[in-house]
Formats: C-alpha cells, structure tokens, sequence
C-alpha cells in the first residue's frame, strides 16, 4: 500500500534521516495501520469538517510592547552561540 | 496513597520538612521510576517556609509532582525525550504559576512517554514506569509517572491528555484522574504535541481532590488562545442523575464483569439508560490522523538550533536537520511525525486529514445528542487491566487500547476516570463523560459513586 520510495519521500519532507532498516520496518507498519484508516473512506463528504471544539473567537489584546526574556535565557538552551545570537547551519549548499 | 486532608492531618502533629524528607526517600528507594527530575532542594526550602508559617495558600505544604511536558523555570522538563534532555525552561507554564501562587510544593517531574505518544511509558527515554500493583506490568500512559507516583510518592499530580493520557494511567494505576473541557485550562507552557486536542488536568486519590486541584489550575489566560476564560468552583450536588452506558465503549469480560456490578450500584441512586454513539466505529482512526498531523507540524521546532538535542558541527541544513531528528526522536515520534506529514501531504490531505475533520463532527454530534438525552454517559476507561511490559509490540494494536479515551479529546469535553474495581488483583476504572464545562456534574456524580463502592 506505500512504498519504501514513499517512505524515503514522507522522511525527506519530515527532515528525519533514516536507516535501510528502518524504511524497511516503517514500510510496513505504515501500509497496515494506513490500510485501518482507510474505513474512513465509508464517511461521506457532505460533513463539514471541524477545526476547533469551541466557538471561540479571536480575542485582541492591546497592542503594548511587554518585556521581553532577557538575552541570556534565551540563549541559554543553544549549543551554537555567537556575539548574542544563535547559529544555525549554513542554508546554501557549497 | 494519601489524600490532601490526610496529608494536613499529619501536617498538625508534624514538620512539613519531614514530610517531605520522608517522601523523596522513598522516592529514591523506589522501583517504580515514575520521577524524571527531583526538585529537592527547592522542595525542602518550601517546607521549612511553611515550618515558619510563611507558605500560604490553598494548597499550602501539599506536595504535587508535576509531568514532564510542561515547562518548570529552572528545572529540567525533557518531554522524556533525548531530543529536550537538558532543556531548561525559561519560564513558568500557567498552571506551574498558579500552583506556585497557592503554596504547592512542586517535588520533581514525572515520566511519561515520549512527547506523550503513547499508551505505556515505554516510548521514554528515561525508561519505562512501573505499576505500582505489579513491577512487570506497565503503569499505562502517557501521564504514567504522574498516575505510579500517587502511591506513596506524592499527593497531587498533574498529566495531559491528548487521547487519554491522564484517565489510562488513572484506570491502570487505580487512581483518580481528570481530563478538563478544551479550553477550561491553560495550555501555556505546555509542551504541544497536538493543540487542538489536549488538555492539561488534575491527577489524586480522591474526587475531592481532583476538584480542589482543578479549581487552581482553571481559568483566564490571554496567552493561550484557546483559553475559554472559564472559571472552575466545584459545589457538589446530590441529584439523581439520567446516566446512559456508551453500547459502543466495550472491554475484555473480565472487565465487563466489573463494569456491570458497578451499574447495579449506581441503580440504585440514579436513572440508567443505554445510548449508542454509531460514529464511534470511526474515531479511533480520525484520532490518530489528526493527533499525528498536528504532531509532525508542531514537532517541526525541533532542528538544534535554539534548544535540544544538537550535533557538535554545524553542517548543511538538510543533513543537520535530518540528523539531529533522526538522532534526538525515539521511534514512537518518528513514526507519528512521519504518518501525519504523509496525511498532511499533497494527494492526500482530503483522504485522511480531512476527512478525519468530518469525522470529528459527527462524534461532536453523536455527543451533543446523547446529552440531550442523559446528565452523564459512563463506559470502562480501558478495555484491558495494565497489561506486561513488552507484551504489545505492534503499533496499531497499541493504538486500539485507546479506543475508549479518544472519542473525549476529538469531541472536547470533560471525562474523568475512577477506581472501580479489581481484575485479578489489578485495578480498573470507570470512566464519566459529561457535556461541556459539565466537570460540576461528573465530580459529582463521582463523589456519590466514590462513597457507595
């Protein structure tokens, strides 16, 4: 029902690299348990769809500048730290 | 196991420092592992200002044990995951705020399953909790810690549950667990798997109990969007209430056997009626495609860059990303991130995700009628006593224990799960379910209930 191809092509959008075994293992888990879904094909399209539970509608605060976590916590979680700033992987390829 | 009024008791005649001594050594001797991360030294700080009188509040010298999921300023908070093993919170989540204000004395945080996918605590990092009745069977999840440690190892916890994560434990544990309205507590600093669907909520060993806690922990709070901005004062009510049995909400005949000696006992007080819900037959699957979806959308954060599990070298983007997820996520979460990218994905977003969607309204529906009809409806919790750790392997057979407790989250209202009864010397629970901002009702049901089993 899914292929290993679409288990590579789900890993690549979902940025998790992962072991020939475990496309293998994954392969079939996923075609058994999308195969349980698949009795929701029984369900109709006439039901609206529901997002959210509660009727709730956006509540606006004002829009005051509150005080901000100081640097340094924010900071503090990070391995890669540079002059006050996080530091990421570069995002051009060589 | 004690209870919030027995724990006074003892505080009259006895320093709270001791109290508190005497629970972290037994939580240090104890095989359970329903801790992640102790609060020592700031718990006996606390004890000793409330030694002085100087500790107020309504829950003044209690001690809570909070779950790993949501976010304590300064103390470790993991999501029992490698990816946050050394992740410090710079903040308070609401609930750790509110319970700060009222005197609690926060012991440590529990074990739970990994970003709280799963049924067991076996998806942990730390390892998996233990049942208190019997060491080789699971403690159920994923609030596992919080429902173990009730035993002896605290008096008040709070869980999430996301599809039932506080009422399995509850059942599993044989102690009282609650799963809130959406929107009656705040979801600010809790560490999100699926928003749309998870609640933070009391755990205790008693109804009474339950309410006192949830009374804290409900209420405004602008930072959490969702937030009902709803307040919670529990006034118990005796009334005798139109009950209905859930046909669709079985369990193993063992379990059945229980259940139904249970329904005689509420005869005699109340109305009881059976209901059928006929779109049950189809929650189980729209749970998991949209539990799974929100998972791989709100677990994209995790890249090593601001906080987490994070490589030595910075790499290229793609190969850093794909490495520090495929090394800091168990398999449980990669399974499920990967599942609800593929739901969310072109081609099939109107087969599962969608749909899933509809799905949900017709079980807002199925309940919306069923509560015209009856106060309260009442199902076992769990189809199945703690099962031994490793005996389920397969996934998908994992997912189905969950068949009860789902329907609750993809609907959003209030169940709460109690001790009914034993199986073979392992506790089982039932479970209430009541309509919208109803948990007046359900504790109150549930307090008549506790007093006659």
């Amino acid at each position: 029902m899914i292929s290993e191809k679409e288990v590579l092509h789900v890993a690549n959008l979902a940025k998790i690299e992962l072991k020939p075994e475990e496309v293998k293992k994954f392969k079939e888990e996923f075609s058994k348990i999308l195969e349980y879904f698949s009795i929701l094909d029984e369900v109709g399209e006439d039901v609206e769809p529901t997002y959210h539970v509660l009727p709730l509608k956006n509540v606006f605060r004002d829009d005051k500048p509150k005080e901000p976590l100081p640097r340094e916590l924010v900071l503090m979680n990070a391995r890669h730290v540079e002059d006050g700033y996080f530091k990421g992987p570069k995002i051009m390829e060589d | 196991m004690i209870t919030v009024k027995e724990w006074r008791e003892r505080l009259e005649s006895e320093r709270c420092y001791d109290l508190i001594s005497e629970l972290f050594e037994r939580i240090e001797k104890s095989k359970l592992n329903a801790f992640i991360t102790l609060n020592k030294e700031e718990a006996l700080m606390l004890a000793e200002e409330f030694d002085r009188g100087k500790l107020k509040g309504r829950l003044a010298g209690v001690p809570i044990a909070i779950k790993d999921n949501i976010c304590t300023k300064g103390l470790r908070t993991t999501c029992a995951s490698k990816m946050l093993h050394n992740f410090i919170p710079p903040y308070d989540a609401h609930v750790v705020e509110k319970l700060r204000m009222e005197g609690a004395i926060i012991i440590g945080k529990t074990n739970m399953d990994e970003f709280a996918m799963g049924t067991t605590t076996e998806t942990s990092y730390f390892g998996v909790v233990r049942n208190p009745y019997d060491l080789e069977r699971v403690a159920g999840g994923s609030s596992g810690g919080s429902g173990a440690c009730l035993h002896g190892e605290s008096v008040l916890a709070l869980g999430s549950d996301t599809g039932g994560s506080i009422r399995c434990p509850a059942s599993f544990c044989g102690v009282y667990g609650l799963k809130p309205t959406y929107g009656l507590v705040s979801r600010y600093g809790l560490i999100p798997y699926a928003n749309s669907l998870e609640q933070i909520g009391p755990m205790a060993n008693s109804v009474e109990d339950l309410a006192l806690l949830l009374e804290v922990i409900a209420g405004r709070d602008e930072r959490d969007s969702t937030n009902a901005g709803v307040e919670f004062r529990f006034k118990p009510e005796e009334k005798r209430y139109r009950v209905g049995i859930v046909k669709e909400m079985g369990a193993r005949d063992d379990v059945m056997d229980v259940f139904n000696e249970v329904v005689e006992v509420i005869k005699a007080d109340h109305e009881v009626v059976e209901v059928s819900l006929s779109s049950l037959k189809y929650a189980l699957p729209a749970y998991y495609i949209i539990a799974m979806s929100e998972a791989s959308s709100n677990l994209a954060r995790y890249d090593g860059v601001r906080y987490g599990y994070a490589l030595e070298r910075l790499d290229s983007w793609t190969k850093y990303f794909s490495r520090v997820r495929a090394e800091g996520f168990g398999e449980e979460v990669k399974r499920r991130i990967m599942l609800g990218t593929y739901a969310l994905s072109a081609g099939y977003y109107g087969r599962y995700y969608l749909k899933a969607l509809r799905v949900r309204t017709l079980v807002k529906r199925d309940f919306e009628r069923a509560f015209k009809e009856c106060d309260l409806l009442i199902a076992p919790t769990m189809p199945t006593p703690a099962f031994k750790i490793g005996e389920i392997q397969d996934p998908l057979t994992m997912y189905k224990m969950d068949v009860n407790t789902v329907p609750i989250n993809l609907a959003g209202i209030p169940a709460l799960s109690m001790p009914m009864g034993f199986v073979k010397g392992l506790p089982v629970g039932l479970q209430i379910m009541g309509n919208y901002f109803e948990e007046n009702k359900i504790l109150s049901f549930a307090l008549q209930l506790e007093r006659s089993l």
